[in-house]
């Protein structure tokens, strides 16, 4: 029974974990920035569910109808007053800049919040659920749903909408979507947003399982990576897959290995696919 | 003409030597901390500047350079022989995980470099019987065999400065050999480069080994120096990041830029630590944004701007 109580446990890690990914994924894949900001914004958005719950009693499900709009317009309004302006500029600059963004973020959170560990202990607490020897905590249950939830709804978004469309093709060819009419500043800029609306989306979720402190905006930022690059960069699909997949690598590494060799493990697996199928899982092979 | 901003540096270096002459501790520590930083820039550039690899191991060098160094002079190496086999087992390391590494590009090779430190910071944390693990390592040897603070500050002063005047010429050596121009090469085109002759795999590995063996030095020697070392410190990913603005900040490719990027950036950093403790990594992040924003060229673009350098180099 230990089994399935660790693929349990697998399964409410790894949707977190494509939650987190599918938005970095997206800012990857489409604007070929690694946005290391990402961690950042996922724990800004941890206590933003933190204040609206102490401050305003809003459940953290409630936030994210909060947290949406605001990250998106952040990240809107980040990409089309710094980014875009050094775009086409070598990968190196783009990821210094993004660096230089984040410690500005982080320093911000650490002054405004402190470096203490802070817990959003719903009242009364959901309880938990038990099926035979199963037990799995609902608030957990809870994050699951809504962090698969959302990550349908990204995908949604890029097959259905108008907007949607024009980013897969600005991803697929820059110049070709320019020649069809395609604002492609305006899209990198909606692109960014998204990617960061699911940061702050995720960040909300996270809130109910883990405590909130900007220095856990690093681990964050490294799940994402691995992610990424377990299940294939720029895809929403890739980002479950991946994600799953690392869940799973991970609880039962830890069961292996014990749990103190989880990054090590999580990192090796990394450096291997990257060598080996840089692609990821679901990737298509002659994306660079 | 590219000659005389070599020359330059060279003899600005040799006069920063002389530091130690001011008696003052704190200058002395500051000094070394900059020749530190140099020397990671300096190698650096051999794999991003020139190749034009976006490498983030530095911090992997560094950090395997202070452990091999640390537990070699606890087995009672002397110094300098810790400090030279480090390099030496960073060199051929870097050459052989270069090999596998550099068949990637762009973001995945910046990922996969950032990735080797910390899967190394991981090792070196559960390895506890040979490294201490996260209690750290202890370095109790004074390997000037003098009790006096000053002395001991002015020996790992100079110890740091000699290594960087020979990083210095060294990839200057590197720049103006047929290894240094197959590397711009492979900047510019990889695939041309590879039709024309230039053996791209074994080209790019030894770039990478170079990037990393003095800074595996640079990690001995600082080992020695502070006496006392632990993984998160040593394989701290600002050691991977802060070399490469400093590269920017004098000017991409330039070993001359570097040298002066990391001087002046840790002159900015100093001031801001003193003045504003609370926000000096705001501050810092800032003035990255900044920097490569209103000047992504870098300081040597505006002696170029002045006539002083031609062409790329300097």
């Amino acid at each position: 029974m230990l089994i399935f109580q660790i693929l349990l446990n697998a399964i409410v890690l790894g949707s977190l974990y494509a939650c987190i990914a599918a938005g970095f994924s997206l800012v990857w894949g489409v604007l070929n920035v690694i946005n290391l900001m990402h961690g950042s914004f996922i724990v800004l958005g941890s206590y933003l569910a933190w204040g609206a719950y102490n401050a305003l009693g809003l459940a953290p499900w409630t936030s994210l109808l909060i947290a949406a709009p605001v990250f998106f317009c952040l990240g809107y309004a980040i990409q089309r007053g710094i980014l875009n302006r050094v775009i086409a500029a070598p990968v190196l600059v783009t990821l210094t800049l993004t660096f230089g963004l984040d410690l500005m973020l982080n320093n911000a959170m650490l002054v405004a919040f402190k470096a203490d560990y802070r817990q959003l202990v719903l009242d009364p607490s959901l309880g938990s659920l038990s099926v035979g020897s199963l037990v799995v905590p609902i608030d957990r249950i809870v994050a699951t749903v809504f962090s698969l939830l959302l990550t349908l709804a990204l995908f949604l978004v890029l097959r259905r909408s108008r907007v949607g469309r024009a980013i897969v093709a600005v991803r697929m060819d820059r110049d070709a979507s320019r020649l069809m009419g395609v604002d492609v500043p305006s899209i990198y800029a909606t692109a960014f947003g998204l990617g960061a609306a699911m940061a702050g989306c995720a960040g909300v979720l996270l809130a109910m399982i883990f405590p909130i402190s900007p220095i856990a905006s690093g681990s964050y930022l490294g799940k994402a990576f691995v992610v990424c690059v377990l299940g294939g960069l720029g895809s929403v699909p890739g980002a479950v897959v991946g994600g799953l997949f690392l869940g799973i690598v991970e609880s039962f590494g830890s069961l292996a290995f014990g749990p103190e060799h989880a990054i090590t493990l999580s990192f090796g697996l990394l450096i291997v696919f990257l060598i080996v199928r840089p692609q990821g899982l679901l990737g298509k092979q002659g994306f660079e | 003409m590219k000659n005389r901003i070599y020359y330059g540096a060279i003899v600005l270096l040799v006069v920063f030597g002389c530091l130690p002459l001011f008696d003052s501790s704190y200058a002395l520590r500051i000094g070394t901390f900059a020749c530190m930083y140099a020397i990671m820039a300096v190698s650096w550039t051999v794999i991003g500047g020139f190749t034009g690899y976006p490498s983030f191991g530095t911090a992997a060098f560094f950090g395997f350079g202070a452990y091999c160094g640390g537990m070699l002079i606890n087995k009672g190496w002397p110094l300098f022989a810790a400090a030279g086999a480090a390099g030496a087992a960073a060199f051929v390391s870097a050459l052989v995980l270069g090999i596998v590494l550099l068949r990637l590009r762009g973001h995945y090779f910046a990922i996969a470099s950032l990735a080797v430190a910390e899967v190394l910071r991981e090792v070196t944390n559960s390895a506890t019987e040979l490294t201490g693990g996260g209690m750290g390592l202890n370095i109790p040897v004074s390997v000037t065999g003098s009790n006096s603070v000053m002395d001991e500050a002015s020996f790992f002063f100079w110890a740091m400065w000699a290594l960087l005047l020979l990083t210095f010429m060294a990839v200057r050596v590197i720049q103006e050999s047929k290894l240094g121009f197959g590397l711009i090469c492979i900047k510019q085109n990889e695939s041309a480069a590879d039709m024309i002759g230039v053996n791209a795999t074994i080209y790019k590995s030894l770039a990478f080994a170079f990037s990393g063996v003095f800074v595996a030095m640079a990690g001995a020697l600082y080992a020695a120096w502070v006496h006392y070392i632990e993984p998160p410190d040593v394989f701290d990913i600002l050691f991977a990041v802060k070399p490469i603005v400093m590269a920017l900040l004098g000017g991409l490719g330039s070993p001359a830029g570097a040298v002066l990027g990391a001087f002046v950036f840790l002159g900015i950093e100093e001031m801001v630590w003193r003045n504003y403790l609370q926000i000096h990594s705001g501050v810092l992040g800032l003035l990255v944004v900044v920097l490569l924003l209103f000047l992504p060229n870098g300081m040597m673009s505006i002696s170029k701007r002045l006539g002083l350098t031609g062409g790329h180099r300097g």
